[in-house]
């Protein structure tokens, strides 16, 4: 041994040999240091760790911040928050958890078997975590847990502020819905602060917003004694508040809206034609999103996820329909710009419109007579447009309905919008890998066949016609402020595009529109008011096809119905909300979808009134002043 | 492959006894800190970390099997290799508690920043092998090895993982002071290292800097990341002198950290083993630490030396940095402490560097 240790030392490295001596050194220091802080917390304040490790003294009680307000664009308010009392149970603070559950479900007159089985439900749950007996309870409850506190270890009340819509279903579709966050969220979630059991935005704004809604959580690190009654609180945060959100929603447009819709299914979207901000939007059937903030119970989750009317869906932004005869106003831009129409010769329609072996027909038996494009438009005339299709061609009319933002996402900040489709010879190939049958576009050319828009877009399509060829992308928040109305961010119009449009075309289109309300013959005579005139287009959407026979709605069954259109701006001289209506399954555009838009028409030009008074003082007021 | 005589006679049951006392606390912990009351079982996890110390076994017999000079050939390749996974993690890695630091393949995970922090000692150990300059290297002659070492670091960060980048930092540093760098020049490098501060400040991600704030200020996030500071350190202390017994510990119970199984499980042992316990694993580790230094002064060329001090200095700063967090006295950064904590990547790539200081050791006979 001692002559190879002769020969290492002479070849080995001299140098490292010198620095690991001091290592050794190193070494002793760092591992006393290490043995030292083991001391100190073992043996040294060992019993007062051990204490605190006893039923886990040491907690955390968490409270999340106030969730932001909502207002709507005049200040009123849509969305706030209301304290409201948690019943929460942890079972590790009881010596006998069923007894104490038994007492406890005699105080609150509760269902004995329903608390036990909450409670064996959530028995894999980490130790000393907070169990929810009962959500926003009431106060009875309240009062009876806080006189029996003694009998009932491990039973305490939380404070909780929960969300409250104050109109309930009304805006259902816009405002969104709070649900626990689920798991898959959490994981991505995590590093922001989310824990389990928190809530968070599941749908519509409460969703797209939650960043800004939600606020910063506070609480308290507390020591309880060995009941888990708090001793004393060794650290506190307090929570944040989030950001108020200001909306481009009217409430009372928002109202009439929802109301005319009322019983049936459909959605109205009105929007204002200078900016692309939304002034209402309802679906029907709705769904009351206050059930949703007091915890939704399986069974009524479970009822509107298999409603067959689909409450759950936001038929403005989600549902895709055929535009029907609302297409035509697209067809007669598209005729007029391309020079194919020459809108004052007259056509004769006979009720049926041969092409290749096959004959479409006109809604109306008999057909029209002799008609112009005015005529046409006012009257909805099926012939006259049926010849227009194959003139134009397919890739052109798809030209000026894209030009217009149907067949894209308008980009509104809902999620899962839908783009719809709007069909070219393209799109047939790489879908069907076939060609485009000419057939086919006269199918399109009243709105029918592969076209499928939203609401939403026949809006924007209307508020683009009105505005002279801009196209706004619709928008829904106007102003974030935080609590103390400072503006944290705020939002105007956003311009898609604008399109170049001939100033014979939009006075053309504009005037058989205005006709269609207000003309003879007009198929759109009641969305007539005498508080504003209104500019429209009605609507009837096929949802099957029907060959040769003429049925009347009521003949067919409910599904197969029609759909029915109405979209509108107003006022005529000078534009200022454009409307689309859509009642499913309501038959005719002119009867069932008109006179709603009429409503909220109607109502928007009830609040215009007081206001351009004021204006008008105001105006005078500066007059002076100068 | 012939098997020289020699070398079964010369081999090293020190280090292979020390290695096989850590894994059973690891895997005896890791069932308890994962013993689920309700169910009645533990899970798959021991399970598995005893899958991968049956590959951790390979490796290390993989490590001894040739002879160490044949590592001069290989560091390139194996750091080539290294970079190349963790890139590979970066365009196709999982995800998992906020950074993606593993690839799957199918049976297992793997986590390439756990073998990339050896292939800095091989690199470096191939660079420093030849007899210093009397006076020592100057920053200058450092620069190569600089170029090699950014690249891991930089990667491991952006995954990302603090923990490991300082790892493989810290590791270099050491190399460089052992294979010979100037004091005046390790000045100079730690005072452009706190210059550079501020700027890596910048790149931490948000969470990494509450750990270091709270670390510095606990009251800043009692909700959070300083409650569970406090509640491993209930667990330490509630130990006491004798522990409360193998799987009689509650503070694991509560579930107070994610992490309970790895990065913490110092403070499950703890709480079992009290301090007795403690003193023990520490005095484990104080010995194969002491150990490998003798072997360095011992090693038959320079070459081997630092081999066994860049594999052991991992020990040394995964051990130091591991439990000095978990007992309080340094911020929470993701380290594992070796060959205990759960982890499989972490397991085979420490036993392989186990193998690798058994290797110079059995060989420091043999000319």
């Amino acid at each position: 041994m001692s002559a190879l240790a002769e020969i290492n030392k002479q070849d080995g490295a001299p140098e490292l040999r010198r620095r690991a001596s001091l290592l050794y050194l190193i070494l002793v220091i760092a591992f006393l240091g290490l043995v030292t802080r083991l001391v100190f917390l073992q043996i040294i304040y060992g019993e007062r760790y051990t204490f605190l490790s006893e039923n886990n003294r040491i907690r955390i009680k968490r409270v999340p911040g106030t969730r932001g307000m909502m207002f709507d664009r005049n200040g009123q308010l849509l969305v706030d928050s209301r304290p409201s009392f948690d019943l929460i149970f942890v079972p590790e603070d009881t010596d006998d958890p069923e007894s104490t559950l038994r007492l406890l479900a005699r105080y609150l007159k509760r269902d004995e078997k329903e608390l036990l089985k909450t409670y064996e439900d959530g028995k894999s749950r980490a130790a000393f975590d907070e169990m929810v007996l009962g959500r926003d309870v009431d106060w009875s409850s309240v009062v009876a847990v806080e006189t029996h506190q003694l009998e009932l270890p491990g039973v305490t009340l939380r404070t909780r502020p929960r969300r409250n819509y104050a109109d309930g279903a009304m805006a259902a579709h816009v405002l969104g819905y709070l649900g626990e966050i689920n798991q898959k969220q959490l994981n991505i979630l995590k590093e922001q602060g989310y824990v389990l059991g928190d809530e968070i935005g599941q749908y519509g704004l409460e969703r797209r917003w939650e960043e800004l809604l939600r606020g910063q959580s506070g609480g308290q690190q507390v020591e309880v004694d060995a009941l888990g009654r708090r001793v004393r609180v060794l650290h506190e945060v307090t929570d944040v508040p989030g950001y108020t959100v200001r909306l481009t929603i009217d409430r009372q447009m928002q109202e009439a809206a929802y109301e005319a819709l009322k019983g049936k299914e459909g959605t109205i979207v009105a929007l204002d034609v200078h900016s692309g901000a939304i002034l209402a939007l309802a679906s029907t059937p709705a769904f009351d999103p206050n059930v949703f903030a007091r915890g939704i119970k399986s069974e009524e989750w479970g009822a509107l996820v298999k409603d067959q009317l689909r409450p759950l869906s936001n038929r403005a932004t989600q549902g895709q329909f055929p535009p029907g005869s609302t297409f035509k106003i697209i067809m007669a831009i598209a005729g007029l710009e391309e020079g194919v129409i020459q809108p004052e010769s007259f056509i004769q329609d006979p009720g049926f419109f041969p092409f290749g072996n096959r004959s479409f027909r006109d809604w109306k038996k008999g057909g029209h007579g002799a008609v112009n494009l005015h005529r046409a438009i006012v009257e909805s005339c099926d012939v006259y447009f049926y010849q227009l299709g194959p003139k134009l061609g397919i890739d052109r009319i798809a030209k000026w309905a894209r030009a217009f933002g149907l067949g894209e996402k308008s980009g509104i900040a809902l999620d899962d919008e839908r783009s719809g489709l709007i069909p070219d010879t393209e799109w047939k190939r790489k879908r069907y890998r076939q060609p485009w049958f000419p057939g086919e576009t006269v199918s399109v050319a009243i709105g029918q066949g592969y076209v499928t828009v939203t609401p939403l877009q026949l809006a924007n399509m209307m508020a683009a016609l009105a505005s002279g060829g801009k196209l706004y992308r619709p928008y829904l928040v106007r102003k974030v402020e935080s609590v103390d109305g400072a503006t944290v961010r705020e939002y105007g119009p956003e311009l898609i595009r604008t399109i170049e449009l001939k100033a014979d075309t939009l006075s053309r289109v504009r005037n058989a529109l205005a006709d269609v309300v207000h003309g003879p013959g007009g198929t759109g005579g009641a969305a007539r008011s005498p508080l504003i005139k209104v500019a429209g287009k009605t609507g009837t959407a096929q949802v099957i096809e029907m060959k040769g026979t003429y049925l009347k709605s009521e003949q067919l069954s409910y599904f197969n119905r029609d759909h029915a259109w109405f979209v509108a701006y107003a006022p005529v001289e000078n534009p200022q909300v454009a409307i689309a209506v859509l009642v499913e399954h309501g038959g005719h555009g002119g009867d069932a979808a008109a006179p709603m838009a009429k409503k909220v028409f109607e109502k928007f030009a009830e609040q215009q009134k007081p206001a351009a008074d004021k204006q008008q003082v105001s105006a005078n007021g500066e007059t002076r002043a100068n | 492959m012939q098997i020289d005589r020699r070398l079964i006679s010369h081999f090293d049951w020190t280090l292979f006894f020390l290695t096989l006392a850590f894994v059973a606390a690891g895997i005896t912990t890791i069932y308890s800190a994962n013993y689920d009351l309700a169910a009645g079982h533990a899970g798959g996890l021991p399970g598995r970390q005893l899958t991968w110390f049956g590959l951790g076994l390979i490796a290390m017999f993989i490590a001894i099997s040739f002879d160490y000079h044949y590592i001069d050939r290989l560091a390139y390749p194996f750091y080539g290799a290294m970079l190349l996974l963790l890139v590979l993690v970066m365009v196709v890695g999982h995800s998992g508690g906020g950074s993606q630091r593993w690839i799957n393949l199918g049976f297992f995970r793997l986590q390439p920043s756990e073998p990339a922090k050896l292939a800095i000692v091989l690199v470096m150990a191939k660079y420093f092998q030849t007899d210093e300059p009397a006076r020592g290297y100057y920053l200058r002659d450092l620069g190569m090895s600089f170029l090699l070492v950014a690249p891991l670091v930089v990667l491991t960060l952006i995954q990302p993982d603090l923990g490991t980048a300082i790892i493989l930092g810290i590791v270099f540093i050491s190399m460089i002071l052992m294979g010979g760098l100037r004091m005046r020049s390790f000045a100079y490098l730690v005072g452009a290292g706190l210059a550079f501060l501020p700027i890596a400040w910048h790149f931490l991600k948000q969470y990494q800097r509450n750990r270091i704030l709270t670390f510095l200020d606990p009251d800043r996030d009692p909700l959070g990341a300083g409650y569970h500071v406090i509640q491993s350190q209930i667990a330490i202390g509630s130990g006491g002198l004798f522990g409360k017994g193998y799987m009689h510990g509650t503070q694991n119970r509560l579930d107070f950290l994610p992490a309970q199984h790895t990065d913490f499980i110092f403070a499950v042992f703890s709480e079992e083993w009290g301090f007795i316990g403690c003193a023990v694993l520490l005095l484990l580790y104080f010995t194969m630490i002491a150990y490998c230094l003798g072997l360095v002064q011992r090693a038959k060329d320079r070459f081997g030396a630092l081999l066994v001090f860049g594999m052991i200095a991992i020990v040394f700063w995964h051990v130091a940095i591991n439990v000095a967090m978990v007992a309080g006295v340094m911020p929470v950064v993701g380290v594992p402490l070796p060959m205990v904590s759960y982890g499989g990547s972490a397991l085979a790539s420490m036993m392989f560097a186990i193998g690798v200081i058994m290797n110079v050791s059995m060989r420091r006979y043999i000319f």
